[in-house]
């Protein structure tokens, strides 16, 4: 009985450890998610302003540049996968890989191999487990992402993009990402990001009318020099998002976490303390019956 | 007729303000930009730097690459570094 009683307190100690460790982990996630997003916040002037002066130059120009020209008959199809390093967020990152699943179905379906590209440990460890070969990794910045991580990558999916096709080349770059929609829902959603997809409108662009620029050196030369820069802010963009979510879906994770901890505590205790009263009717009825015995034999 | 000048990296808005001239080296070479410039979309040089000229003070700003994007609006500078010198009069 004793020892029943003993085994439950100790339940009840590991459990609590358990909680603050949570507990924490939800704090810290709550303090992240403002943060990141705030980083969305700062990033949006930088982003902003290079889509409204790419889709300027795209709308004037009738250069024929290979970031922008549809590949008539794509063979391969890069992707992109965002995930987060660390687990203990929900179903954050199994969202995102099921959608990665979907792209990879809807790709081969149409006859383009795709090639992978993951960020993030868990993804990493995702496609290694299953076999999948993977054609570049980068980890160890989900949480907090920096715009030379976003280059970093970047320049390898451009690279490979900027190579023939006959060789190991790509004729598409596809991105799927966790969207931050606020703290409670956060969608994971692929995109193309290249070849650029030019939508023509007859709607004037947020911020008033393209302004009719002159270049310098010559519209080539400006994008050249802008369709990298513009796919790296992209990319940025989306890290910082899947920061954000990633943190948010932790901060869920982690309060029902903490929430389950309170529960078996609550419970643990009622059972220690039916165990406890168990002993000590046991004890009295004990001693009753001794005294009983007692009285009976004098 | 002062021009609104923003100097933007992709992590933060580097420095924003009114200005009366800007200076920026691009590939073809150096462009001042006074009020009422022509719309212009310049590739600027690695390692240069942008000056912007308020009354009789220069702010300076090393700027890494990046773009001169002049507009009727004002005129932005996307860079992927910029770092804001200690303004000299």
């Amino acid at each position: 009985m004793a020892g029943q009683l003993r085994e439950y307190r100790r339940r009840i100690r590991s459990v609590q450890s358990t909680k603050k460790i949570t507990r924490a982990m939800e704090l810290i996630a709550a303090s992240r998610i403002v943060k990141a997003k705030a980083r969305v916040a700062a990033s949006r002037p930088y982003a902003d302003e290079i889509t409204r002066v790419i889709s300027a130059v795209a709308s004037q120009t009738t250069v024929r540049h290979p970031l922008t020209t549809e590949h008539p008959e794509a063979r391969r199809a890069a992707v992109l996968v965002i995930t987060s390093d660390r687990g203990l967020a929900g179903g954050y990152n199994a969202n995102v890989l099921r959608r990665t699943g979907e792209l990879l179905e809807l790709l081969r379906a149409e006859g383009k191999e795709p090639v992978l590209y993951a960020v993030g440990r868990k993804a990493v460890t995702y496609y290694r487990f299953r076999g999948r070969e993977l054609a570049g990794e980068f980890t160890g910045f989900s949480e907090q992402p920096g715009y030379d991580n976003a280059k970093e990558v970047a320049d390898a999916l451009i690279a490979r993009f900027v190579e023939s096709s006959e060789a190991a080349g790509v004729d598409e770059i596809h991105l799927v990402f966790t969207e931050y929609v606020n703290t409670l829902t956060q969608r994971p959603v692929a995109h193309r990001i290249l070849p650029l997809v030019l939508e023509k409108t007859t709607e004037p662009p947020p911020g008033g009318p393209l302004p009719q620029y002159e270049f310098e050196p010559s519209a080539e030369g400006v994008l050249d020099a802008l369709l990298p820069r513009y796919v790296e802010s992209r990319l940025y963009a989306s890290l910082l998002e899947s920061a954000a979510s990633e943190s948010a879906a932790r901060q869920r994770a982690m309060k029902s976490a903490t929430d389950n901890a309170g529960e078996l505590i609550k419970t643990y205790t009622r059972r220690a303390n039916a165990a406890r009263q168990d002993a000590i009717t046991q004890e009295i009825s004990e001693i009753v019956g001794g005294a009983n015995a007692l009285a009976q034999a004098s | 007729m002062p021009i609104r000048v923003a100097i933007v990296s992709p992590e933060r808005e580097v420095w924003s303000g009114d200005a009366d001239m800007v200076i920026a080296r691009t590939t073809e070479g150096e462009i001042g930009v006074l009020p009422r410039h022509v719309p212009l979309l310049g590739v600027l040089v690695q390692g240069g730097e942008v000056r912007i000229k308020i009354g009789n003070e220069t702010l300076t700003v090393a700027v890494d690459g990046g773009f001169l994007s002049v507009t009727d609006q004002g005129v932005s500078i996307l860079a992927e570094h910029a770092t804001l010198s200690t303004p000299t009069t």
